[in-house]
């Protein structure tokens, strides 16, 4: 570590370059992120590869197995038409998992932008964008986001907008505050004396900077997502007929639960293990970059 | 001779890492007796407080190894003793006080309450005696409104007021040792010099032994009997204080007292010295010093022991035997 | 900070919220394509009945006009009618209020009953296997999707033990004690009839139990979290080099000082369960606030949906106002700075 590489940009080394051997052995100590990132790259993997992991055409009516129990035909069963649950779960993480990443994507990218915005611009703008974000994040969000939903017309796509509009605040605060943290550091003050323009200090000092944060609320906002996306279909505001997805499986299952439990239980368990999963990881992720975590 | 109040043998303690196990103490001896006022001075960083706190036992368990040495506290080894019989003793016959007065004292409860808590653990008195025992204690520290003292909150009180407290609470139940580690480096200079009287004229008064942490030789040298100087988790020169002072035989003492301010003549810079602790992590071979020795020379590539540099004074370093030889 | 700085700062916020929530759900209702006149009126109504109640209702006044007479009707207490139910938004909502809340506040005893504990156990033998045991059940309690639970437990308890029944709020054949607070397991004590009593805390359990599970996890977080921050303070190193048991400076120490700031998190884990408690009433059957939000949803009733936000929003500001007040009378440190 030369004093050069230091005066240029104390922070970005801390915070954006990640440093993987650290990384590493702290996640090598915490088994629960450990399995967390290794059930996500598992479901992963299942999902974007679904057709050769699947055993039967998701859709494929077969009136004869009609609400089959689990075994070697089906592995979860058949649902009421005799489709089999199995390959429509496979199918149907597929929806969950591009419902989560819509959602973090479009989100993360409006707030991370708005935020850093507000920090630079300051003043009656930042007040203004700021207290519009109170007053969304005051309103109840999962009932803000039902009603968007049923607004916009239930479908999937329609859902996944209302959460992403809804979480949009989440990231415009993280990223205002860490603009504001950045802004008072020696070298984005130093770029100014420079006359560097406010484009050139969002690019290079403080976007790089953000990305952390933002990153690890991400990752916390792909689980919550999938689950809110699925609870937005049991209700029958997501998913429709006949596109297998996992909340709108459990709500249809809800009519045989008390005979044909796997109906209901295998999609709800799915939804389960990937929530999980992403939490785990998204957890670990910032404890590891909390430095007041690291302190301990 | 009675027993030491504190001995401590071959003490080594380790803190496993990122990067590997830190070893922070690395072969401590040291002892305290009965009435005896024995100063710890070093860098920070040089395993001090460590030393200090592996033998009463409050390291955080699971974040250290003891990997070797033997502590004994009033004639006893500690590890035979029971969690039950630590507690007894600490807050006992035990005491210690720490650094930042500010943030010592649980900030909810007040002063009287905290000050009750130990003297009914510790003693027999109870309700109203107790407090009158609480009262005594801070009026013996200079504390004259001391029963409203005792309804206030910490955060209510000043830093030295606190400290003041916290040494009255240490001897709630006369312990015959007293830990004090740092007592007086975060309060202003006018109060340092304030409580460090009140705690010296306490522990003559009650005969208790004091083991007294400081990075600054200084107070040290106005305070304390004997001194052990410490670096790099290893004792590097132990005496009298007059002698160590007086008659440096190490190095790193001798540095340290260049370093004191008083020393300084106006105008020119202040004496420090160079470079930085060693990397403990992996520890060098030799004088764990060599680096900022400006003495260091061939020999110092293979370890130092202590060895006697004169009557009771000991020195870690092979500039004397070079000489003498 | 005095206690009437406090409440002054809430309620400047609370009028805030309210005109923010309004103009939300009331610019949402006019997205909608459908015409709620012609909703209201029926298929079969002519052009001149459904131009009649689009001028009883306002709805041919340009939207800002449209807006403020709401808005005047909210402050008198008039949320306007349900068009799905025909009542009261009001009316409505002061039935199924008290059936929620009572849901809700189980469902927060349940949690922090089980929570408290939990966290503190986590928290005091840290990366040992009952920290991860916790932190596995805390995580997957906020992974949970509660309708999901909903369905198992019931399955379990109701199809296959047959201990607890699948849904509603009492057994249908039981007469409804006289309603005083609207809590079912109260108002059945205050009538001395305890088989009423007995079956309400039948009905409530598994719902509670579904709702509360979620913000187990999230209270164990909380106390771990909290504790694990006053455990490394430096008067712990105190009261136990005074010789304090293990024991007592977990439970007398640490404790009291780490529930402080838990209070926030269990306060607005209480605002979370009212609206949280949308999806499990669902499941259950549960005649609350939430199976009559998600009907009036499903029948874009926006009249009732935005009073059910109004009135949620506002128990919201209303619920972190009584945290506020709760955190000055336990923490000295507030109490007298002012």
């Amino acid at each position: 570590m030369s004093d050069a590489t230091v005066s240029v940009n104390p922070i970005k080394r801390v915070l954006s370059r990640v440093d993987w051997g650290y990384l590493w052995y702290q996640i090598k100590k915490s088994p629960l992120t450990l399995g967390g990132g290794a059930v996500v790259l598992i479901v992963l993997f299942l999902v974007i590869f679904a057709p050769v992991f699947a055993t039967h055409d998701p859709n494929a009516i077969d009136l004869r197995a009609r609400l089959a129990a689990p075994g070697w035909e089906h592995f979860f069963g058949t649902d009421e038409v005799g489709r089999d649950l199995y390959s429509r779960i496979l199918y149907g993480g597929r929806q969950s998992v591009a419902v989560g990443f819509f959602v973090v994507l479009v989100a993360g990218f409006i707030g991370t932008f708005v935020g850093a915005f507000a920090g630079l611009i300051g003043g009656r703008v930042d007040v203004v964008i700021m207290r519009l974000m109170d007053v969304v994040l005051s309103v109840p969000s999962l009932v803000l986001i039902m009603a968007l939903a049923a607004a916009l017309g239930p479908s999937l796509i329609n859902a996944a907008i209302a959460i992403a509009l809804v979480r949009i605040p989440i990231y415009v605060r993280i990223s205002r505050g860490q603009t504001l943290l950045i802004r008072e550091m020696s070298f984005v003050t130093a770029a100014e004396t420079f006359k560097a323009s406010k484009l050139h200090i969002l690019r290079w000092h403080i976007l790089p900077n953000i990305l952390s944060p933002v990153m690890v609320q991400a990752t916390l906002d792909l689980g919550s997502t999938i689950l809110l996306a699925s609870a937005l279909s049991f209700i029958g505001l997501g998913a429709q007929q006949p596109t297998a997805e996992w909340g709108a499986m459990v709500a249809t299952g809800r009519n045989y639960i008390l005979d044909q439990w796997w109906y209901s239980a295998f999609p709800g368990f799915a939804i389960l293990i990937t929530a999980t999963a992403f939490n785990l990881l998204g957890d670990g992720i910032r404890d590891i970059l909390d430095p007041k975590q690291k302190a301990r | 001779m009675a027993d030491p109040v504190l001995k401590i043998d071959g003490l080594e303690v380790l803190f496993p890492g990122f990067s590997g196990d830190v070893h922070a103490v690395n072969g401590v001896d040291l002892d305290v007796q009965p009435g005896e006022i024995v100063g710890l001075v070093g860098e920070s960083g040089s395993a001090k407080s460590v030393t200090a706190m592996t033998a009463l036992g409050l390291l955080p368990a699971g974040a250290f190894r003891q990997s070797a040495g033997t502590i004994s506290i009033l004639g006893r080894d500690v590890a035979t003793m029971s969690e039950r019989e630590m507690n007894k003793l600490r807050g006992g016959d035990v005491a210690m006080i720490f650094q930042e007065p500010q943030t010592a004292l649980n900030p909810t409860k007040t002063i009287g309450k905290q000050m009750l808590r130990v003297i009914e653990l510790h003693s027999n008195l109870r309700g109203l005696a107790a407090r009158d025992r609480a009262i005594e204690l801070l009026k013996d520290m200079r504390i004259n409104d001391a029963e409203e003292i005792l309804g206030r909150y910490p955060f209510e009180l000043s830093g030295g007021m606190r400290q003041r407290i916290l040494i009255g609470m240490a001897f709630a139940c006369s312990p015959k040792l007293l830990v004090a580690d740092e007592p007086t480096t975060a309060l202003d200079v006018t109060v340092q010099r304030q409580v460090l009287q009140l705690l010296h004229a306490k522990a003559r008064q009650t005969g208790a032994s004091v083991l007294f942490i400081s990075h600054d030789l200084a107070v040290i040298s106005q305070f304390c009997d004997r001194i052990y100087v410490m670096y790099a988790g290893r004792v590097v020169e132990s005496g009298p204080a007059q002698k160590v002072l007086g008659n440096p035989q190490h190095p790193y003492t001798a540095a340290l007292i260049e370093a004191l301010p008083e020393d300084a003549n106006p105008g020119e810079p202040l004496a420090s010295i160079p470079g930085t602790v060693p990397n403990l992590v992996n520890p060098p071979k030799g004088c764990a010093f060599q680096a900022r020795c400006r003495h260091a020379h061939a020999a110092c590539d293979s370890r130092p022991v202590l060895t006697d540099v004169g009557t009771k004074h000991q020195a870690a370093c092979w500039l004397r035997e070079e000489i003498s030889a | 900070m005095s206690f009437l700085n406090v409440i002054r700062r809430r309620l400047m916020f609370l009028i805030l919220v309210l005109f923010g929530v309004t103009v939300i759900t009331f610019t949402i209702s006019n997205l909608i394509p459908g015409d709620p006149a012609r909703m209201i009126a029926g298929d079969r109504a002519t052009p001149e009945i459904v131009q009649n109640i689009r001028e009883d209702l306002g709805l041919d006044k340009p939207l800002p006009i449209q807006y403020l007479r709401y808005l005047e009707g909210v402050v008198q207490g008039d949320f306007g009618n349900s068009i799905r139910t025909r009542r009261p938004v009001l009316e409505d909502l002061r039935i199924f209020f008290p059936a929620t809340l009572e849901l809700a506040l189980t469902a927060l005893f349940f949690a922090t009953a089980l929570g408290i504990p939990l966290g503190v156990a986590s928290a005091v033998w840290k990366d040992k296997p009952i920290d991860h045991f916790v932190r596995v059940i805390a995580v997957t309690g906020i992974s949970t999707p509660a309708f999901w639970l909903g369905l198992l437990v019931i399955l379990l308890f109701y199809g296959n033990l047959g201990w607890l029944p699948s849904g509603g709020r009492i057994d249908p054949s039981l007469e409804m004690p006289t309603r005083v607070t609207g809590f079912l397991m109260i108002d059945s004590l205050l009538a001395g009839d305890l088989t009423a009593f007995g079956s309400a805390l039948k009905h409530i359990l598994l719902p509670a139990f579904t709702l509360g599970f979620v913000h187990l996890g999230v209270v164990a977080r909380q106390v771990r979290a909290a504790m694990l921050e006053e455990l490394q303070q430096d008067y712990i190193r105190t009261a136990k080099a005074n010789g304090l048991s293990r024991f007592k400076v977990v439970f007398t120490e640490a404790l009291p000082n780490a529930m402080i700031p838990s209070i926030t998190v269990l306060g607005l884990a209480l605002g979370d369960l009212l609206y949280g408690a949308v999806l499990t009433e669902t499941v259950f059957a549960w005649p609350g606030m939430g199976a009559y939000v998600v009907n009036s949803i499903q029948a874009l009733d926006f009249p009732a949906v935005m009073g059910f936000t109004v009135v949620v929003s506002l128990a919201y500001v209303l619920i972190n106002l009584a945290v506020d007040l709760i955190y000055m009378a336990v923490d000295p440190r507030i109490r007298e700075v002012s």
